[in-house]
């Protein structure tokens, strides 16, 4: 079968499962929404059968059998209704989403996109150099950062560089007094409260990346094309980057692709930390919450972005490595 | 080598070297598999001629220890509280206390339980499930290859994070065997993708035909003859997966989802981020939990860098070019 269009069909397949998933999650889990909210206002005191009545009500008790909520459920999603969230009421799922994406869309890509790049630089420096203090220092140092926790690295910069330094604002995406709009005095004050977060990501992201890479080019190294070109008296700045590096990059594309498409949803960690009212936040709060659509609606959204990042992967590496077209 | 008396004429048959025993002649049998604890002396020492691992292997030791030994090192109880609130590093709290009055370098100390616990036994479940999932799935053809094919790259793409905090979301309330749980549920399929695609390699071996022909049944090829050749990659997937899981479990504690009570370096963060620790100053309450995790999932990592080496030989320590 012609290649993207067997991963065309493994896309959707893949799809459909999650969608799938995503719908029997919640039934496969002890109780109801209903059930969650009740035992959370039973805390506070008995919860009179009035009361119990009008939550079941507002948050739907399922009716019909599992099919036919099967068939209404697809319905939904392939109108993007995702329902109204329980924790900001009036307001609908889908524009919640949409409020929060942007922010995560452009904070948290820009930062892959340049961790990315500084990464792969650093790691075919390392394996070149290999053995020397230009390996030692970035690969020892991206094991150790990689290793930090988002929040702990989150944590140090808003206490050294915001309350101690005071730098940098520690929280929100835009000051206090400000509202949204396109005005070049408020785009600078966003850039200006994305400093931290994006640095947080920065400093915990790029260890993979050198590490991916330095491994790869290492293997590619030893290639005896790699030999040869050397043999051939080759520039050793051509063979390293033309002919070695050229090769190495392509696992770490993959990588990349994943990458962007788990941008979407957004880094979790970091923006609970900083309050940054991104996909991530959002996610946190429905979890909180327990705002089932809501959270719903997100898992369902970062699942199917990562399985689109996936699918332009595969398609790109089949250009790229004739290969893997087999 | 001591005394080397009656060295007997090189016949070519054998190589001197291996009768040259003294009083004790200990010949290896020419035939046969090698004896698992030479294998396993064999790759310890290859893991421990590389430096980063060397390291990787004494720090992952100390917070064992650390862990084994809590009671005995730390000075006060892990929930013992009642001393002074937010109080700076003094002589008797060298870490200073919480906001609760408890002692936080008593609580790092403790914490080290909970870490390793949770790395060590999720790591053991993800790669248990890995081995069996990856060798069975690389050695069988057909449309049960391709349904796990299916699954495993399912549970691959399905992000993590979210994945573990919406399932912890409806489970409520679950503690550390939720936590560890949802990690070992996410965790295994990468390992069971590497075990599988090296299976393939090794399922078209001549050895591996001969135990067909030789009548063995498919269980005994997967476990007995294809999986001793593993032993590096296996090892490799499970600090992998243990590192994986010790860093899960610090992030869904430092949410606080499941049991905030349990003491452990995510939840100390989760407390000290919650009692405003940035405003009231206490570095050292942020600092430490952290450094604790990061340094232990480094530790982890930098033995990888020696696994790795066992079976890529390219990957070993050198100097390159």
């Amino acid at each position: 079968m012609w290649y993207p269009l067997r991963k065309l069909g493994l896309l959707l397949l893949t799809a459909w499962a999650a969608i799938t998933l995503n719908f029997l999650l919640p039934r496969l889990m002890p109780g109801t929404p209903a059930d969650a909210a009740i035992a959370k206002l039973a805390q506070n005191g008995p919860v009179d059968p009035a009361t119990r009545a009008a939550i079941e009500a507002q948050l739907g008790v399922p009716t019909g059998d599992t099919w036919s909520q099967y068939v209404q459920y697809l319905g939904n999603v392939a109108h993007l209704d995702f329902g109204v969230s329980y924790t900001f009421f009036p307001q609908s799922v889908s524009s919640l989403v949409m409020n929060a994406l942007p922010w995560t869309l452009v904070m948290v890509g820009l930062v892959t996109i340049v961790a990315f790049i500084l990464g792969t630089l650093l790691g075919v420096l390392a394996a070149w150099k290999r053995g020397t203090w230009l390996d030692t220092l970035p690969t020892l140092g991206g094991t150790f950062t990689s290793a930090f926790p988002y929040f702990w690295t989150a944590l140090l910069l808003v206490f050294f560089l915001g309350y101690t330094l005071k730098w940098f604002p520690t929280s929100g995406a835009y000051g206090l007094e400000s509202t949204p709009n396109l005005s070049l005095a408020f785009i600078g004050d966003a850039i200006g409260h994305a400093w931290l977060p994006a640095l947080t990501i920065l400093v915990t992201s790029v260890g993979g990346w050198i590490l991916g890479m330095r491994n790869n080019m290492i293997n590619t190294l030893g290639d005896d094309y790699v030999t040869f070109a050397e043999a051939n008296g080759l520039r050793t700045r051509t063979v390293a980057v033309k002919y070695a590096a050229r090769n190495a990059i392509l696992p770490n594309l993959t990588g990349f692709g994943l990458a962007l498409g788990g941008v979407v949803g957004g880094s979790l960690l970091v923006e609970q930390v900083f309050n940054y009212p991104g996909v991530g936040y959002l996610l946190f709060n429905a979890v909180t919450n327990q705002d089932f659509p809501l959270m719903q609606a997100l898992f369902l959204m970062i699942t199917i972005s990562i399985l689109l990042a996936n699918f332009l992967v595969d398609i790109l590496y089949g250009l790229l490595d004739p290969r893997t077209r087999r | 080598m001591t005394a080397v008396v009656n060295l007997p004429e090189p016949t070519g048959s054998t190589p001197p070297h291996q009768t040259a025993g003294g009083a004790d002649p200990a010949v290896p049998k020419p035939h046969g598999p090698a004896s698992p604890l030479r294998v396993l002396s064999r790759g310890a020492s290859t893991i421990w001629s590389n430096k980063k691992a060397r390291i990787g292997v004494v720090l992952l030791l100390a917070f064992v220890a650390l862990a084994i030994f809590a009671p005995l090192i730390a000075p006060y109880g892990a929930s013992e509280n009642g001393f002074g609130r937010n109080q700076s590093p003094s002589g008797s709290h060298w870490f200073g206390t919480t906001a609760a009055g408890e002692d936080v370098l008593s609580q790092v100390i403790f914490g080290a339980r909970i870490s390793v616990l949770v790395g060590f036994i999720a790591g053991f479940l993800s790669t248990l499930i890995a081995v069996v999932v990856g060798l069975s799935w690389g050695y069988i053809r057909g449309p049960l290859a391709e349904i796990i094919n299916f699954i495993v790259n399912l549970v691959l793409v399905i992000p993590g994070l979210p994945l573990m905090i919406v399932i912890a979301a409806y489970l409520q309330n679950g503690g550390m065997t939720m936590i560890i749980f949802v990690v070992v549920l996410t965790g295994w399929a990468y390992g069971a993708r590497v075990l599988r695609s090296q299976t393939q390699s090794i399922r078209g071996r001549d050895f591996i035909t001969a135990a067909q022909f030789a009548g063995d049944g498919a269980t005994r090829i997967v476990f007995h003859e294809i999986l001793p050749n593993m032993t590096s990659l296996i090892t490799g997937s499970f600090f992998g997966a243990a590192t994986s899981a010790i860093l899960a479990e610090s992030g869904l504690s430092f949410l606080g989802i499941g049991d905030t009570t349990t003491v452990s370096w995510g939840s100390m963060l989760f407390w000290a981020s919650n009692s405003n620790a940035l405003l009231t100053g206490q570095w050292v309450l942020l600092f430490a939990p952290g450094l604790c995790i990061a340094l232990i999932a480094t530790s982890l990592t930098l033995i990888n860098f020696g696994v790795d080496g066992l079976s890529n030989p390219r990957l070993r320590e050198g100097t390159g070019r």
